[in-house]
């Protein structure tokens, strides 16, 4: 069980322009926060800034924690946070079993112990035996399995996805969107979800931001939808003080 | 909040770049300004004490002079302007019509031969006792004995322009392929024949302005090579007067010392001649820009082009067989055992020319791949280095930066190299295999970089970010990720490097002080005569060499398990 | 192609390093030589023209690897006036204990060049064992082109000036000078010589001036002390009648000897001079020439020369260099060089001098018929005083450059 996400005043511009303005924002441990949006609007950008791994060319200021620990300038590999892709981004010249193997935790020592937490996780993913195969010969849904997988095994503290559902197919998607929930609140983890799909935020069950284009140029963020509750200090400003666009979003 | 992987790149990792443009300009500039003192009569160290004209009055009155630049002059832009031409007549026929495996197999030995080497067998070809006036005779020609006409080291140069032709246009077909593969061309040109325009208008019109940006600084290259090469023009170009390249180097090189003079003079002359061609290329740039536009603007459908457009294919098809055909040409004579003129092919063949060479070839092949690997290597990792510094910060470079890359490949080589070997002697380093390494590292890095950086650039981000994420450290997320998923532009890069390094004659002469001798240099002195089986043994050597290198690359690259389809993932 | 490094250049620096200590050498007993002379490399500045004689050289530098443990580098040049440049750049640049030449094929005005500006090691032959087989009744062992060699260079090579022409297409040479321009009248673009910036061309034309000038004794004297527009002007009269006949009407020239014995191979030409009597031999042995060949001398006798090697006053690796350059003398090596199998052309030594085993190696050489007799070749006109070659090359360019 991770401690809780927490961004404090967390806000993205480009160039002058505001593309996420400031974010305060708890995501529980075994909560899905869904951040939804146009594309373009910025969402996957905060993914990256949270990851550790935005360009320069984008001004951030604010803070993040996960517990008590505040990772705001923590290099990305120190920070535990495990990103998904919509692509699964399996590394091609690695078999299967050297993909989760190059995750795995540096707290799992030996050949054999590694071994063995990789093919207990294949066997937990209903992928048993897959640990010598070339990613290129998998479906497109267990490749999207072995990348969260790949994630765990690393023991990240916070989950940011991606948009990770948005290639596969309709009967494949629920499948794996139902298979990463799952494995996200037996972890225990807060996850950080944007997407632009109705459908990946109901499943969430937790609380939905709505990023919105505001006629101005400066960018909203507002409570739309979903279920669960968020702490009472989120709050989510404009991005130039003074102006009135604020919407406080309370539950 | 700031770029937080930054701050964690080693301090080397952080001077990649300004070390790379340190090695780089240091030497051009310290050799530049070596070689404009001696050029105004200031080389104290044999008597040059005054600034004065002197030089200039001397290389003026020096015989052939005028001749020489002319010549240097009318080989170099014929050259140029007919490459690019040809280029683009060809490109326009056949864009989209898919030229297909064969051609690209065609055009990459060329690519990897040397100069020199492709020099030599292209004299074995149009010599007047060469190969292609004994397959006319004598049944077609009735000649006995060969013709008594210059068809190489011929006074006006043609030779020398033909021995240009057959390496540049290659260069310049590939160039211009890899420039049309980023940009939509098919799809303006469908539109433009939608629009009832003809295939080749089609090209020229809206895709030639879209490519040509993206080829200039490749043309510049091609330029001032074509007006300052050597080891070409001392194998195909004529004797006297020869170019003033070759007219600097023979006065460098004169037992009289105080031909340093004139001779800095010549090659501070050359620098003149180079700029002021890409200044005035440029201006017609401008010029044709302009008129162009006019033309386009104006609709019409320019169906005299179609026609020009066949020549330029076919032309673009006779120099890559002359091309291959020289090829053949060393590898024959080096086989044969006596060749007598008009014979089709040697009466016998033997391997004797290889075997009796043994212990001439040992000691220059051993030191061409040294030089070669470490040239090579070196390009690779600094390059390497850059391109990850500059990952790591999420910059790109600047398209000044890839300007100061060219810098070495728009200077013509005889301006610098005398200055800069004063700058290695100063050091102790001239005659040293240090220092034909480092001299070669200053035409071999572009070219490593140029090959490396766009695919570097094009990998998927999102695998080094996952890999992070992950928790790997850079460090390992570029041996494990980023290297192995690059092997193959990578080895291609090396093995361009090495392509490079096996072509460099002048760089070697200078800074090897005449005492490193490479395959290259050994092939040109033995281009001047004596053998021609022997002559044919290094020059094919010398091509062997990078063929060997690309082949290695490619096939270690095609081994790696999972490659094909680490392409397919790149987006 | 050597290049001149311009030590001179960067003298301050290198007077910083100039220590210059008095060479040990000196006065040393052969078998010091030879010790102090392990482990060396030696690099030797040879003109590389010719692919045989590079195979030659590395052929003692198996030798002296073997036996004294010596690595030889045949440092390739097109002229050996490129590393004469480099001796006396690198005396500039007060560069005067670690130079980069260790040992020089030389002779003529390139011996000259150097022997008088005190820029060779020496005298050193007399220390050679070897030495003391050498034919010194033969003049032209002891005066290189007029100039006495005081034992600053070892002899190695002899050479004189021959004809070699294709019999299957000539039956009437021109076995005098001045028949040349009436022979090209009648086999127009059949003739040439090496351009004159290379010394077969320019002992071409001495050759021409022996037989045309008024008075061939002035050719001993150093050419500032002749007129020269009056002893040249037959020469010069002579060549504009020959020129527009030869080979490519006279305007481009073969760059070298070897260069133009591969248009005697291909039949662009039917006769071409060369400075080795053997050349035609060897090259029909190696299958460079057709059988046909002949080789001859030039009537009332032509230029002959002996090759020598020097060392440099600043080599580095005097004791080395001087090890070689005995070998070079040695008879194993004299008739291998001797040998057209290899090389071929007379040997430097007296062979009287030689033990009956040396004397057979030499008497056991292969005879060809390609080589003209040693009473053709006996009548052997020296060398002109070394500033003759230099001037007769200016003075063509200024004439006949376009």
């Amino acid at each position: 069980m991770s401690g809780p996400l927490r961004l404090e005043q967390v806000s993205i511009t480009l160039e002058g322009r505001m593309l996420i303005p400031p974010l305060s924002v708890q995501v529980d441990g075994g909560q899905i926060l869904t951040l939804m949006g146009a594309s373009g609007s910025g969402k996957s950008t905060l993914l990256s800034v949270l990851g550790g791994t935005m360009a320069p060319v984008f001004r951030v200021t604010g803070r993040v924690w996960i517990g008590e620990r505040e990772v705001t300038d923590l290099p990305p590999e120190r920070r535990r946070m495990g990103i998904l892709f919509q692509d699964d981004l399996l590394f091609p010249h690695l078999s299967v079993g050297e993909n989760l193997a190059f995750g795995l935790a540096a707290s799992v020592r030996g050949r054999a112990a590694s071994a063995a937490r990789i093919d207990a996780a294949l066997r937990d993913a209903g992928l048993a035996g897959f640990a010598r195969r070339d990613p290129a010969t998998l479906s497109g849904g267990q490749r999207a399995r072995v990348a969260l997988l790949r994630l765990l095994l690393a023991e990240p503290e916070a989950l940011l996805l991606d948009e990770p559902f948005n290639k596969l197919d309709a009967a494949m998607r629920t499948d794996f969107r139902r298979f990463v929930f799952e494995h996200a609140q037996t972890a225990g983890l807060p996850v950080l979800m944007v997407t632009h799909d109705q459908a990946d935020a109901e499943a969430a069950q937790g609380p939905v931001l709505e990023l919105l284009q505001a006629p101005e140029g400066t960018p909203v963020i507002q409570r739309s939808s979903g279920s669960g509750s968020l702490r009472k200090d989120t709050e989510v400003r404009p991005g130039k003080v003074g102006l009135p666009l604020a919407t406080e979003v309370r539950s | 909040m700031s770029a937080p992987h930054v701050a964690h790149s080693p301090l080397w990792l952080r001077q990649a770049p300004r070390l790379t443009v340190a090695l780089f300009l240091v030497p051009i500039a310290a050799g530049l300004l070596g070689t404009v003192l001696p050029a105004f009569g200031w080389l104290p160290a044999i008597g040059g004490r005054s600034v004065s004209l002197a030089p200039w009055k001397a290389l003026f009155s020096q015989p052939g002079i005028r001749d020489a630049i002319g010549l240097t002059l009318v080989t170099g832009l014929t050259a140029t302007v007919l490459s690019v031409i040809l280029v683009f007549g060809f490109c326009a026929l056949v864009h989209g019509r898919r030229p297909g495996r064969a051609g690209r197999a065609l055009i990459a030995p060329i690519l990897a031969t040397p100069h020199a080497a492709m020099a030599i067998g292209l004299g074995f070809l149009i010599a007047p006792s060469g190969w292609i006036v004994r397959l006319l005779s004598p049944w077609l020609t009735g000649w006995h004995q060969p013709p008594d006409i210059a068809s190489v080291q011929d006074p006006h140069g043609i030779a020398l322009t033909l021995g240009l032709l057959v390496k540049e246009v290659p260069y310049l077909l590939l160039m211009t392929i890899t420039a049309l593969g980023q940009v939509p061309a098919v799809r303006h040109m469908d539109a433009a024949a939608a629009l009832g325009y003809g295939r080749t208008v089609a090209w020229v019109k809206p895709v030639l302005p879209q490519v040509y940006r993206q080829v200039r600084l490749p043309i510049y290259a091609v330029l001032t090579y074509a007006l300052s090469v050597v080891d070409m023009a001392l194998i195909l170009g004529p004797s006297n007067p020869p170019t003033l390249s070759v007219l600097a180097l023979r006065w460098f090189t004169s037992p009289d010392i105080r031909m340093y003079f004139p001779a800095a003079a010549a090659a501070l002359l050359q620098l003149a001649i180079v700029l002021v061609s890409i200044g005035l290329w440029r201006g017609a740039e401008t010029l044709v820009a302009h008129l162009g536009r006019r033309w386009i603007a104006r609709g019409a459908r320019g169906t005299l082009l179609e026609p020009l457009a066949g020549l330029s294919a076919i032309a673009v098809a006779g120099l890559a067989g002359l091309g291959v055909g020289s090829l053949a040409a060393l590898a024959v004579w080096s086989f044969a055992a006596g060749w007598r003129f008009p014979d089709m092919l040697p009466a016998h063949w033997s391997a004797r020319p290889w075997s009796g060479q043994i212990g001439t070839i040992l000691w220059p092949l051993e030191t061409t791949l040294v030089v070669a690997l470490f040239a090579s290597g070196c390009a690779l990792l600094l390059g390497l280095a850059c391109l990850e510094h500059e990952q790591r910060r999420g910059v790109a470079a600047s398209s000044r930066t890839l300007w100061l890359l060219y810098v070495p490949l728009l200077v013509p080589q005889i301006a610098f190299l005398f200055g800069m070997q004063v700058l290695l002697t100063v050091f102790h380093l001239d005659g040293s295999l240090i220092a034909v390494i480092w001299s070669h590292l200053l035409f071999v890095l572009p070219y490593v970089f140029l090959s490396l950086a766009d695919p570097w650039r094009a990998l998927d981000k999102r695998y080094a970010r996952t890999a992070l994420s992950l928790g790997a450290r850079p460090r390992r997320v570029f041996l494990r990720i980023k290297l192995p998923l690059l092997l193959r532009p990578v080895l291609i890069a090396a093995a361009v490097g090495v392509a490079v390094s096996v072509d460099q004659y002048l760089p070697t002469i200078f800074a090897g002080a005449g005492r490193i001798v490479t395959l290259t240099t050994e092939a040109v002195t033995l281009a001047s005569g004596g053998d021609r089986r022997v002559t044919g043994v290094f020059g094919l050597l010398q091509s062997l060499i990078p063929l060997a290198v690309y082949g290695i690359a490619l096939g270690v690259s095609g081994r790696n398990r999972f490659r094909r389809h680490a392409l397919g993932a790149q987006s | 192609m050597r290049l001149i490094s311009v030590r001179a250049a960067a003298v301050a620096v290198a007077l910083a390093f100039m220590t210059a200590p008095a060479s040990a050498a000196a006065a040393m007993p052969w078998k010091a030589v030879l010790a102090q002379a392990r482990g060396q490399t030696v690099y030797f500045d040879a003109w590389a023209g010719d692919q045989k004689v590079n195979l030659f050289i590395a052929w003692v530098a198996r030798q002296v690897a073997a036996c004294c443990d010596i690595t030889l580098r045949q440092v390739p040049l097109q002229d050996t006036s490129e590393a004469v440049t480099q001796v006396i750049a690198e005396k500039a640049a007060g560069q005067n204990a670690d130079g980069t030449v260790d040992l020089i094929w030389i002779n003529g005005p390139n011996f000259y060049a150097l022997k008088r500006r005190g820029l060779l090691y020496g005298p050193f032959t007399q220390r050679l064992p070897n030495f003391a087989l050498v034919d010194t009744r033969d003049s032209s062992n002891l005066y290189d082109f007029t100039v006495p060699v005081e034992g600053y260079e070892s002899p190695w090579r002899k050479a004189q000036l021959v004809i070699i022409y294709d019999s299957a297409y000539v039956k009437r040479v021109p076995r005098d000078i001045r028949a040349f321009p009436a022979w090209a009248r009648r086999h127009p673009g059949r003739f040439t010589f090496p351009q004159v910036q290379n010394f077969l061309g320019v002992a071409f034309l001495e050759q021409a001036l022996y037989a045309l000038t008024p008075d061939p004794a002035l050719l001993q004297r150093p050419v500032s002390e002749v007129n020269f527009a009056k002893a040249t002007a037959p020469l010069w009269a002579w060549f504009d009648q020959l020129r527009p006949y030869l080979w490519r009407h006279g305007r481009e020239f073969p760059a070298s000897g070897p260069a133009e014995r591969e248009l005697l191979e291909d039949g662009e030409i039917d006769l071409m001079p060369s400075f080795d009597p053997s050349e035609a031999a060897a090259a029909v042995e190696a299958g460079l020439l057709p059988k046909t060949v002949r080789t001859f001398v030039l009537q009332h006798g032509t230029i002959g020369n002996t090759s020598f090697v020097a060392i440099p006053y600043n080599s580095p690796h005097k004791a080395g260099a001087m090890v070689v350059a005995n070998f070079l003398l040695s008879p194993a090596a004299q008739a291998r060089a001797g040998n057209v199998r290899y090389w071929g052309g007379p040997t430097v030594l007296d062979v009287a001098k030689l033990a009956p085993a040396e004397r057979a190696l030499f008497t056991a050489l292969p005879k060809t018929p390609w080589v003209p007799s040693d009473v053709a070749l006996r009548h052997v006109l020296p060398e002109p005083n070394p500033s003759w070659a230099r001037r007769l090359a200016l003075a063509w360019e200024r004439r006949y450059t376009p």
